[in-house]
């Protein structure tokens, strides 16, 4: 560490090396593990979204889907909050998709207690859905006081190793 | 008497130059000083080195190609090492005629190595296509070495991911040229950022020494000469743990600093 380094480590003028090593390592790891880019990731959303909506009302504008790593497992994270259970799910129940991505090419998904896609010919019932969920927004936030009170979390860690 | 069994141990990196085949050689030593049969592996035979760091480069004859074409018996490509003879180098082919080997033939070497030894390190190639591929056929366990920088530690986890594809088990992992005082300054990634990361179990923490330079260039493996330098007792410790034995991990904050490491390393300097 030169004199220079000293002295602006001192005034908090630069931040240790190790620190910024460590930062970019686990951004590309995340990537490198995962193996997915940014438009499957979308396609996902879509598609994960689709087949939630037909069961429950989900609040769009609060959707959260994103990659997380820890522990050498790559997790799909997903936080989906309902807005209100549809007539065909039971209400109350929370649905709970677990997605655990261990490594490459060794993709597991099980969804306790949700439904398995059943392929792309549901695009329709999606975009029905979608509205639907728009149109009965008010009417919604009106009969439930607490529409934020049930959160259908897709959260995934599991180990496999 | 227990059943015998052998145990093929992958030696590997993914990034060049870490000190894969400077560990294979100070392992092989001290294993074979600890009374373990062992049995080293060149897998990197297209540009092979191990017989180089070991200093039995001018005894190779044949290779594992040779025994396995029929052209010689397994005794005759076995070079033994005259110090240490529990240690025998294969080396598991000939540069020229290298699109010969395949996954099979790597498993049938070790395969018959595996009556008259207790250990085979496979020494790895650098990278993660065909020579990688050959010789994780041929391991059921598997020692990753890194160094604390970002891209040995990333090339490291794409090796542990693939080594884990092909049901390696266990993993551990060696950290090399560690810096004591820059991991302080936190100018290095710490052996806990890395093994955090890697999310391996720590096999090993071996300091940066300029005495494996001396004897690479002596071809006399460090473990060898029973020297104290902190490297060499860094490998040692590394082939106890191997063996099941219960030895602490140094503190890196502790490493080589202090007067008391200083006057034990004085104390115990060879003058002749």
């Amino acid at each position: 560490m030169t004199l220079r380094d000293t002295i602006n480590r001192l005034l908090g003028l630069q931040r240790a090396s190790a620190t910024t090593a460590r930062e970019r390592l686990q951004l590309v790891l995340a990537h490198d593990r995962s193996d997915l880019n940014p438009e499957l990731l979308e396609q996902m959303r879509r598609e994960i979204l689709e087949v939630v909506s037909r069961y429950v009302e989900i609040d769009l504008d609060e959707v959260d889907v994103s990659l997380e790593t820890e522990d050498r497992v790559t997790a799909l994270v997903a936080n989906l909050p309902i807005r209100r259970a549809k007539a065909v799910a039971q209400p109350g129940v929370k649905a709970n998709i677990s997605l655990g991505v261990k490594e490459p090419g060794l993709a597991t998904g099980n969804a306790p207690g949700s439904p398995e896609p059943e392929g792309p010919s549901s695009t329709e019932g999606d975009a029905d859905a979608a509205t639907a969920a728009e149109a009965e927004k008010p009417a919604a936030q009106a009969s439930q006081p607490e529409p934020a009170a049930e959160t259908a979390s897709l959260e995934g860690s599991e180990s496999l190793s | 008497m227990t059943p015998h069994r052998t145990r093929n141990i992958l030696i590997c990196s993914g990034k060049g130059g870490v000190g894969k085949t400077t560990l294979t050689a100070n392992l092989g030593i001290a294993l074979a000083r600890q009374g373990v049969r062992t049995a080293v592996l060149d897998a990197d035979f297209g540009l092979r080195n191990l017989d180089l760091l070991l200093g039995l480069e001018n005894r190779i004859v044949f290779t594992a190609q040779e025994v396995l074409a029929g052209s010689c018996r397994l005794e005759q490509a076995l070079v033994k090492h005259k110090q240490e003879p529990n240690l025998a180098l294969l080396p598991a082919g000939n540069p020229r005629m290298l699109e010969w080997l395949k996954p099979e033939d790597m498993q049938a070497i070790v395969g018959m190595l595996a009556p008259s030894f207790d250990v085979v390190l496979i020494d790895c190639p650098a990278g993660i296509e065909d020579g990688f591929k050959n010789a994780v056929s041929a391991a059921q366990e598997a020692i990753v070495i890194t160094t604390p920088e970002v891209s040995a530690v990333r090339d490291a986890d794409r090796v542990i991911g693939l080594l884990n594809t092909h049901g390696i088990q266990p993993i551990q992992l060696v950290l090399n040229r560690v810096r004591p005082k820059m991991m302080a300054n936190q100018e290095m990634l710490s052996v806990n950022d890395v093994t955090d990361i890697l999310a391996l179990p720590l096999l090993g923490l071996v300091v940066e020494d300029e005495q494996v330079i001396v004897s690479t260039n002596r071809g006399e493996p460090l473990t060898l000469s029973g020297s104290h330098s902190p490297a060499a007792l860094a490998y040692s410790n590394v082939a106890r743990r191997l063996q099941g034995e219960d030895v602490p991990l140094p503190d890196p904050a502790k490493m080589g600093r202090g007067l008391r490491a200083k006057l034990s390393r004085l104390i115990k300097t060879k003058i002749f």
